[in-house]
């Protein structure tokens, strides 16, 4: 009963138009051609924030964009993913590979516990809880002797690059190509989702859970996999980025700006649209970097001012982000009626 | 531990719940009215103490007679807010207003630690200054003062809303603002007073604690959270609700700071947070 309903709306997998296809298609060569053209390490790092933002960003597209549950504590499972892999790391000397899977499996978990109580409830509701999370998970971490409370984990070194503790000094290449993998990985998956019976249930759950629910999709459960998948997407960034930086501390990876940019750039980019963050993170992390290039050195209080007032300005001018100017039949082909 | 420490820290729960409960009731007014959550309440917070401080530091003005200079600018930001950002978002979808609110959020604090430097600040010598000693439990001047001053508040907002022609216009509204408007009463100039009011109360509440309280530009993330606990505690959109939500939440980050440890008293409101809304979602006096 309830599948067929479900098939019923949902769309052939590839439906996609084919200029498009090799559009990407080109792209995705080019950003691996990219680094063999011999750009310097700040343009490398450049890449690097925005694969990882738009990741992050992608995220929280997941559970905002397309089940309409709004998370201002997400940068709660990029820290649990950063501290898996360096805890796991300094102590065990497990490698980065396996316990990148820990931190995805510990965000699960904890994505299910807060999401039982918590999803059951209304928009504004889970928005407050997971402010809260986000700075308790903040707080408790800044106190936790275990994990180095305050001054955090110094990631031990190797003494030369090494791809089985995913540390290289000498150059940013490998990292690079890391990067670039999750993110592909990522957007294929979520593309996938978003075209599955799954991401439409999501977005009936969203935009009418009362009219989802009567088709006997159970709302509360669905909102609960979309948190889980989420997190188990911003996990692996976090891990990803300690291993970038080597120094990890709460006020770093658990920082509310994670949050904060996340929602950004999705925001921005077009929230509930799988290319929105990559839209989003590839104005935004660039505007940000030179920024903190040319006007920073008193902190991070100039690209805020910006973040915010585009944020308004995005929220009453173009609530559909800045995917809203491309008009949806060229991503899309158009239905054959 | 001893009973004077317990009832120590039940006074200090007792006071700063007061203040709580007035800062939560600004933003409960604002939820009712237009079902907007204000997420930018904590750096409006934070611009009613910069208020004060500045209000000293330039002229002179003690923070106890500056706060009617306080309340009218706070107010003026709140029409301004919603002249400039909340009317174009009203029939916006709820994700799009919580963006927008967090966006202004940003801006707000971001600008103040640009202008004013993330140091921290306070009034010296203030007028208010001291403690009074009752029995064995030690009461700060500042503190009784704010706390005094942000419950006559409270019962002022209270009979206002209810009591009042334009209390009872912003109640019709909340109800229902179409058949309110059928009845004369314009519901943009409604929601401009009801952001007035609602930064306003802030203005009192921010106004009196610039008296004893660091100032500084992150100040206002704390009391904003524990306001949104006490709104969600005692129910969106319910005023009353706030006091009690506001009392509660100042015992337990006393009493839990007291009995188990000082540095997670966040935690304490978090835990019951969760437990009053899983077990009663729309909070303890709620309409939703």
């Amino acid at each position: 009963m309830e599948s067929k309903l479900i098939t019923a709306k949902s769309e052939p997998l590839w439906n996609t138009n084919n200029k498009v296809i090799s559009i990407v298609c080109a792209l995705i060569v080019l950003l691996f051609a990219l680094p063999l053209f011999g750009l310097n390490s700040f343009y490398l790092h450049l890449f690097i924030m925005i694969f990882m933002h738009a990741v992050m960003a992608q995220s929280w597209n997941v559970i905002a964009g397309f089940s309409g549950q709004i998370s201002l504590g997400h940068g709660a499972f990029f820290g649990i993913g950063a501290y898996a892999t360096s805890f796991f790391y300094m102590q065990y000397g497990i490698t980065p590979w396996i316990s990148i899977f820990f931190g995805m499996f510990i965000s699960a978990i904890f994505a299910v516990l807060i999401g039982i109580p918590m999803l059951r409830l209304s928009g504004h509701y889970f928005a407050i809880a997971t402010l809260l999370i986000g700075i308790s998970f903040q707080v408790v971490f800044q106190r936790w002797d275990l994990v180095g409370a305050a001054s955090g984990l110094w990631v031990t070194m190797t003494p030369e690059d090494s791809w089985i503790a995913l540390q290289f000094h000498s150059s940013k290449i490998p990292y690079y190509y890391v990067f670039l993998i999750f993110f592909l990985i990522t957007f294929f998956a979520v593309w996938l989702l978003s075209r599955s019976k799954l991401g439409y249930r999501l977005r009936a759950v969203r935009d009418d859970p009362q009219a989802a629910l009567s088709l006997c999709i159970n709302v509360s459960n669905y909102k609960i996999i979309a948190y889980v998948i989420s997190a188990m997407i911003m996990a692996p960034m976090g891990s990803l980025f300690a291993q970038y930086i080597l120094i990890i501390d709460p006020d770093r990876v658990f920082n509310i700006e994670i949050s904060i940019i996340v929602l950004l750039i999705t925001v921005l980019g077009g929230i509930g649209n799988v290319w929105g963050p990559i839209i989003g993170a590839s104005i935004l992390i660039p505007i940000s970097e030179y920024s903190r290039i040319y006007l920073g050195g008193t902190g991070g209080a100039i690209d805020l001012i910006f973040y915010g007032l585009i944020l308004m300005i995005i929220c009453i001018f173009k609530p559909n982000g800045l995917i809203s100017f491309i008009p949806k039949d060229i991503l899309e082909r158009k239905k054959q009626r | 531990m001893t009973s004077e420490i317990i009832l120590q820290a039940i006074v200090t729960g007792l006071m700063m719940g007061l203040i709580y409960a007035l800062i939560a009731a600004g933003l409960s007014l604002i939820f009712g009215l237009m079902e907007i959550v204000n997420f930018a309440h904590g750096e409006h917070l934070m611009l009613s103490m910069f208020s004060s401080f500045w209000l000293w530091s330039l002229f002179g003005l003690d923070p106890l007679f500056s706060i009617p200079i306080t309340i009218i600018l706070l107010a003026f930001c709140g029409i301004l807010t919603h002249y400039f950002l909340i009317r174009y978002i009203l029939k916006a979808k709820m994700l799009i207003q919580i963006c927008a609110t967090f966006g202004l959020s940003i801006f707000i604090r971001s600008i103040a630690q640009l202008l004013w430097t993330p140091d921290f600040r306070n009034v010296d010598k203030p007028l208010l200054e001291g403690r009074i000693e009752i029995g064995s439990v030690f009461i700060g001047q500042p503190q009784f003062y704010a706390s005094l001053v942000c419950l006559l508040a409270f019962i002022g907002l209270y009979l206002f809303v209810t009591k009042t022609e334009t209390g009872l216009a912003l109640q019709a509204t909340a109800q229902d603002r179409h058949a309110a408007e059928v009845l004369g009463i314009p519901s943009n100039k409604m929601f401009a007073i009801g952001w007035a009011i609602g930064l306003g109360c802030v203005g009192v509440a921010g106004g009196m604690m610039a008296n004893y309280f660091f100032i500084f530009t992150d100040v206002g993330i704390n009391f904003a959270l524990f306001a949104f606990v006490a709104v969600a505690l005692g129910g969106f959109g319910s005023i009353i609700g706030c006091l009690y939500a506001g009392i509660i939440i100042g015992l337990v980050e006393s009493l839990g700071g007291l009995l188990i440890d000082p540095s997670f008293k966040l935690l304490y409101v978090f835990v019951i947070y969760l437990l009053v809304v899983i077990y009663k979602p729309q909070g303890l006096f709620g309409r939703y």
